[in-house]
């Protein structure tokens, strides 16, 4: 008996369980006895009630379906009560077999598809690399207004707003563009992207937010750099320009240079 | 050159999978190109059954070379896949493919009845499992496999459910004819004699005839019908 309980998650429904009755009885299906049929499947909702489990209502009505034909194999065929409705030829028991066929049919097929998904998961389409005849590069991400930038690091600021509200002290300025340029360069030379909001994680205050940004516009500016949003509202990303990087680099990279020792 | 050959180097180098229809489109600007040669004049007007042919006959001959890869036709659109045998190299090449995860047993049966019965109502769907199906139609519907078609006209009007072409990609296949044993589980429903049950229309598959013997091998001699 205790063979139900490791069982219990597996079945479907009632359906389900008269099957995996049928199938340990090791009979065909049109050939069970279903009034035996009918004690298993009832031992099995007792035993779902003693281990307190909830008993679906389909589970119920099954039973009360197999009790029902169980019933009726106690009367003689002239003594059995025609029900109201039931035409003649409706038997129960041939309605629960075609029902149980039917659905072992579709078990079976379900089957199939699972081993087709399955094999899905192996099958790899042939995809060629795009054919690029033509020069003019599409923007690699719908482009970045200075509306989105500053937005962007408006909710950046935001952090400072708390901190600095209540006292403000005056000090001077620690940070430059220049500086930050540089900053800016270094950290993309290592890496292909970087996330608007990576860039001012190491900032400590507002001013050296201001400076960033600033370094960031006018690396912009120089189309050193390109911004590019995935989604809208979505994080910004900053690149290096493609073909800045192998154009322009030696002549601007020296401008820059100049810049930071002012 | 062979009409199958100029598809073969069309599909080497597509994007995507093409549908006959597509392929064809691609004839006719071949075609109008400026210079075009007789050949590919004298193809401007093929059909697009001509088309499938000759797809067909290609895929044939690949299947018989026995490559590494062949011919598909998922969703009427062919493409060159690999063979699953490979899987597991190409797992390493490019990486685990990007799919939701596998469907779970219950969402298999009714996606099975679905796809064998469509169109069906969600009542009916239920009546074959013999379970509420509510919670695994709306997986369905949400991983886009299935779709609302119309509406049966019956009492109450209720959604019909049919499969996307998103489910034969799904599984790899052509068509719903190609569905595992189709002409078997998408038999046309048979009415039952008449009776004056109506709640259960649509649901009849044919009676299989076995039942009639097990009359005979049943002990009890009640059993017999009341018919």
């Amino acid at each position: 008996m205790s063979e139900y309980k490791v069982k219990f998650e597996v079945f479907e429904g009632p359906l389900d369980l008269l099957l995996y009755l049928i199938k340990k009885e090791e009979v065909d299906i049109y050939e069970v006895n279903l009034t035996k049929l009918a004690t298993q499947f009832i031992e099995y909702i007792e035993m779902m009630r003693e281990f307190d489990l909830e008993i679906a209502g389909e589970f119920l009505v099954m039973a009360s379906t197999l009790m029902y034909i169980k019933s009726r194999e106690l009367l003689p065929v002239d003594q059995q009560a025609q029900l109201e409705g039931e035409e003649e030829g409706e038997d129960p028991r041939w309605e629960l077999i075609r029902q149980l066929v039917e659905y072992k049919k579709f078990k079976d097929a379900a089957a199939q598809l699972q081993k087709l998904e399955a094999t899905q998961e192996n099958v790899f389409p042939r995809v060629p690399g795009k054919l690029e005849f033509e020069s003019d590069q599409p923007a690699p991400k719908p482009d970045v207004s200075i509306f989105d930038l500053l937005n962007a690091v408006n909710s950046v600021l935001k952090r400072f707003e708390k901190r600095e509200g209540a006292t403000r002290d005056i000090f001077e300025d620690k940070w430059t563009v220049s500086e930050k340029i540089e900053y800016v360069v270094r950290v993309l030379a290592s890496r292909e992207a970087v996330r608007f909001s990576e860039l001012f994680e190491d900032a400590t205050s507002r001013s050296e937010v201001v400076c960033t940004f600033l370094a960031l516009l006018e690396l912009i500016r120089l189309k050193q750099l390109v911004c590019a949003q995935s989604e809208d509202f979505g994080e910004i990303e900053i690149k290096k320009r493609a073909d800045a990087v192998a154009a322009s680099a030696p002549t601007d990279a020296p401008q820059v240079a100049p810049d930071t020792s002012a | 050159m062979e009409l199958k050959f100029i598809l073969e180097s069309l599909l080497f180098s597509a994007q995507k999978p093409l549908s006959p229809a597509e392929l064809r489109e691609v004839f006719v600007n071949a075609a109008v190109e400026e210079g075009a040669d007789a050949t590919v004049k004298s193809l401007k007007k093929i059909k697009e059954s001509e088309l499938t042919a000759a797809l067909e006959q290609l895929a044939k001959e690949h299947e018989t070379a026995g490559r590494s890869y062949r011919l598909a036709c998922v969703a009427g659109s062919w493409q060159f896949v690999t063979q699953p045998d490979y899987g597991p190299w190409l797992k390493a090449l490019v990486g685990v493919k990007a799919r939701p995860s596998r469907l779970s047993q219950p969402a298999l049966e009714t996606l099975a009845i679905i796809a064998y019965r469509q169109p069906i109502t969600r009542a009916e769907v239920e009546q074959i499992r013999g379970v509420n199906v509510d919670g695994t139609m709306q997986t369905l519907l949400e991983r886009g496999l299935v779709e609302a078609t119309g509406r049966a006209e019956v009492v109450g009007r209720p959604s019909l459910y049919g499969t996307t072409p998103l489910f034969l990609e799904y599984f790899g296949l052509a068509a719903l004819e190609g569905l595992p044993a189709a002409d078997e589980l998408r038999k046309i429903v048979v009415e039952k004699p008449p009776a004056p049950v109506t709640a259960d229309a649509g649901l009849a598959t044919n009676p299989p005839e076995q039942l009639q013997m097990t009359e005979g091998t049943e002990p009890k001699p009640e059993s017999t019908p009341a018919s």
